[in-house]
């Protein structure tokens, strides 16, 4: 590997393709070129943007339900209803409609088929349709604001029975509109998840086998296969609530007496709504987490000019949470009643996924020994989700124990835990990766200083939130109050506390202006990027034009001699290999 | 170095909260002490875990920062170090999970000879029933349930006659004893929570849960409802009272029955009709 010849070039054949390129559709009009475009790049920044639009509806959401709980009552508009329904919107917002979307449509359509050397995605047409449904699904639930009654306040959740009884706010359209809205999404994002898995499987350029693909690629392929097993578990539920509440049906609907009167249900059972929904729940924040997992190794690799370490360990830690995440759903119903020796099987299988996830924290921490490290923006951001996520997941080790989750669990620990470890920690990974591809979209960087600015704000900030709020979780202070009241075994102080995390809250919120100006003033006025300003190695950034053109790679397809992570190669004259640089002499990358 | 700095402070800002801050768990009331064990043990933990890995991050931040002709090492991977990390984070794991499953078994396993009592939920109230002289809990079912009869209880059933209805709004139980809490929904789901005695259960209309627990300390609680159950959740409350076996059983004396609620009722009905 360093013998001293290393650094001139060799000359090896490349294997021939097994299948003839195939001609792409070239859009004919403005129409089909921009808006109903069937290239992933503009596909995948109509996701994005669309999930950012509606990401900003939580972030309003989210001041509502911090301004009533650090002054409760001072606001008259922020009543019971609308409390709940800001809860419920803000959660099903975040979760489905920004993280899930941004991630797999957003990241996924621009990044596979660039990363893995393909021209497209196999199926552009059905990839044009994704987004469309997902807009359709996310402007159903936009009207459900717009109804009487309003949207659903059922809590993200939405447990029958009291997810279409009256005393639940939105009871009436917008439950029905929230159930219409996810069956949409679902089938919006099937037409897109197969798609990413079949081009990962299928359209892998001359030389990138599966073992030299950037754990991007890894984590958001994983996270497609995963979404295509937990959703139909998801669509299923909906399914069948939407007919216990427009057509009677009882499925998950047992007797009830509301009021004094019976209603026509009987029979049903409400848990298993909750086994069919946390069959979804579960994987799903594992449909968020890998393909963070993934963008932030390639930014701690590229930005600390050092290959991950233990690229191997990493991928088979991706399959193994993959596989796991599939049958620790009960860990979420620990109290839910069902029968108390599945407490054993979850918490068995919860603690064990904390071993492939503690395996990638350390090798994510390794990767930084003996590195070079640029704290650009996109590595602050990866830095930051190193802590948050570190502290999310420990106290995922409390929550997945079920003894210890028995106090904890409906507390505001809980919703700290999960803010941290799937809030915060995914959200720090999104604006990492903005900040390390939108030169590689626009051809312009974005400005240095206002991210450095964005990043200690947003990652102080949104630490000063979540990391107090599990004390009051300790106190015992129940999520879902509307409001505390009196209540002996609270201090006093605790309302200081909120007030605390109330102010936080805001300016974290605030402070994210900075970021929207910085992306579109250095659309103009940002300094030209070139086609690689990270100097990094794998396949996207070496294309013919920035941003790529349509097809991506001009006439011929790149061919791929090497993995993505070879940086500081001894011997080598630079300190990165670009994955389809020719061999050099006596290199043994794998 | 600044970045490096930061992140060593946000580690000791974490830990003087943690050890600073006046908001600490409830003093128990329960036989519980088991969990709270266990969550000390879960943060000593969790927490040498913690700093161990944002403090080697900022070593390395500071010690392997960008300077002028500095190239980093090339090491693909360390199958040793790997397997000794991933060896001992197996170890930590199965710490927390043994005794963790261990006290698990016995929250599930309720002792022979605990006293039944039935905790039922609607929105937004609670509602209490004791078995009666036979020691056992009559029958019940939702479509039972009208307004001479809002319990739901069977009618037919003699075990349930003499059951102790405790509508008031107030549960008591006697100090010292471990308690069978079943537990029963006639419209959405609740639960059945008070900080201090650490366990909780939903409540799930169409069957029946239950948790148990042995109070240790004499006091009034407050009963929370944590699963969110409509509008009215937070306020859907009520008092346990925790007292002497005789203080107990004077109050039990002065609840009606079912039997008794159910001539009430009828009486109550003859004279309005008569009316």
């Amino acid at each position: 590997m360093t013998d001293a010849t290393l650094g001139e070039k060799e000359n090896v054949l490349p294997p021939p393709a097994e299948v003839e390129d195939v001609e792409l559709y070239h859009a004919k009009s403005w129409l089909t070129h921009y808006v109903f475009s069937q290239d992933a790049k503009y596909i995948a920044i109509q996701y994005a943007g669309t999930a950012i639009g509606i990401g900003l509806v939580a972030l309003v959401m989210s001041w509502v339900i911090r301004l009533q709980l650090a002054f409760p009552g001072a606001i008259p508009f922020i009543d019971a209803s609308r409390y709940y329904q800001a809860v419920t919107m803000h959660g099903m917002i975040m979760v489905v409609y920004m993280l899930t979307a941004i991630f797999l449509g957003g990241f996924g359509n621009y990044l596979i088929p660039l990363m893995v050397g393909a021209r497209d995605m196999v199926f552009p047409y059905v990839n044009m349709l994704s987004y469309w449904v997902y807009l359709l699904a996310t402007l159903v639930l936009v009207a459900s604001f717009f109804v009487p009654g309003g949207p659903t306040g059922a809590g993200w959740t939405l447990y029958p029975p009291q997810a279409i009884m009256s005393g639940t706010p939105g009871n009436d359209y917008g439950i029905i509109l929230m159930l219409a809205s996810l069956i949409l999404f679902i089938v919006g994002f099937t037409m897109g998840g197969l798609n990413y898995v079949v081009t990962v499987l299928q359209g892998r350029t001359r030389g990138m086998t599966l073992m030299r693909m950037p754990l991007t690629v890894w984590g958001i392929f994983a996270a497609a296969v995963m979404a295509l097993l937990a959703f139909p578990g998801l669509f299923v539920a909906c399914v069948m609530l939407l007919l216990d509440r427009t057509l009677g049906t009882s499925f998950f609907m047992p007797s009830i007496v509301e009021g004094g009167e019976h209603l026509k249900y009987s029979g049903g059972s409400p848990i298993l709504f909750q086994h069919l929904f946390w069959f979804f729940g579960h994987p799903e924040v594992y449909i968020v987490a890998l393909p963070a997992f993934g963008i932030v190794s390639d930014l701690i690799s590229t930005h600390a000019r050092k290959n991950i370490f233990g690229y191997r360990m990493m991928v088979w830690a991706i399959v193994a949470i993959g596989v796991l995440s599939m049958v620790v759903w009960g860990h979420h119903m620990y109290v839910s009643g069902m029968n108390p020796l599945f407490g054993f099987f979850f918490a068995v299988t919860t603690l064990a996924i904390a071993l492939p996830t503690a395996i990638k924290v350390y090798n994510w921490v390794l990767t930084l020994w003996r590195a070079d490290i640029h704290f650009t923006t996109p590595m602050l951001f990866a830095l930051g989700f190193i802590v948050t996520f570190v502290n999310g997941g420990i106290t995922g080790l409390y929550l997945g124990n079920v003894i210890v989750d028995v106090p904890l669990s409906a507390t505001m620990f809980v919703v700290a835990h999960f803010h941290m470890v799937m809030g915060v920690a995914p959200v720090l990974v999104i604006f990492g990766a903005i900040y390390h591809w939108y030169p590689k979209i626009t051809g312009r960087m974005l400005d240095e200083t206002l991210g450095k600015i964005h990043f200690w704000i947003t990652f102080l900030g949104a630490y000063a939130i979540f990391f107090p709020m599990h004390y009051l979780g300790l106190v015992g202070v129940p999520r879902r109050f509307y409001e505390l009241g009196e209540t002996a075994f609270v201090p006093h102080s605790a309302a200081a506390l909120n007030i605390f995390i109330t102010v936080a809250a805001l300016i974290v919120g605030a402070a994210q202006a900075i970021f929207f100006f910085n992306v579109f003033w250095s659309l103009r006025h940002g300094k030209p990027s070139g086609g690689n300003p990270w100097r990094a190695t794998s396949l996207e950034w070496q294309t013919p034009e920035t941003p790529p053109g349509h097809g991506n790679w001009g006439k011929e397809l790149p061919i791929v001699y090497r993995w993505a992570y070879a940086y500081s190669v001894p011997g080598a004259p630079e300190d990165y290999l670009p994955q389809n640089a020719p061999p050099l002499k006596g290199e043994h990358s794998p | 170095m600044l970045v490096a700095l930061i992140m060593v402070a946000v580690v000791a800002a974490s830990l003087l909260f943690h050890f600073l801050s006046p908001w600490r768990m409830t003093p128990i009331a329960s036989n519980w002490g088991y969990i709270d064990n266990m969550m000390g043990a879960t943060f000593w933990i969790t927490a040498a875990g913690f700093v161990a890995v944002i403090l080697f991050m900022a070593y390395c931040l500071f010690r392997f920062r960008h300077q002028e002709g500095r190239r980093a090492a090339y090491e693909p991977e360390n199958q040793k170090l790997e397997g000794w990390l991933a060896i001992g984070t197996t170890i930590a794991v199965i710490a927390l999970l043994a005794p963790g499953l261990f006290v698990w078994g016995q929250f599930i396993n309720v002792p022979e000879g605990a006293m039944e009592v039935e905790a039922m939920g609607q929105q937004w109230q609670w509602s209490f029933r004791f078995p009666g002289a036979d020691n056992r809990l009559g029958a019940t079912d939702a479509l039972f349930i009208d307004a001479n009869n809002p319990y739901g209880l069977n009618p037919n059933d003699p075990r349930g006659q003499d059951d102790i209805l405790a509508s008031g709004g107030d549960l008591h139980l006697p100090i010292g004893k471990p308690i069978k809490m079943l537990l029963r929904s006639i419209d959405v789901l609740h639960d059945f929570y008070v900080p201090e005695f650490r366990a909780k259960m939903d409540l799930v209309p169409g069957i029946v849960t239950y948790f148990w627990f042995t109070p240790t300390k004499t006091g009034e609680f407050e009963i929370l409802c944590a699963a969110f159950c409509g509008t009215g959740h937070p306020q859907m409350r009520a008092k346990v009272v925790i007292e002497s076996e005789d203080d107990f059983k004077t109050w039990l004396a002065t609840q009606q029955t079912f039997a008794q609620s159910r001539r009430g009722e009828a009486a109550h009905d003859r004279r309005a009709s008569a009316r």
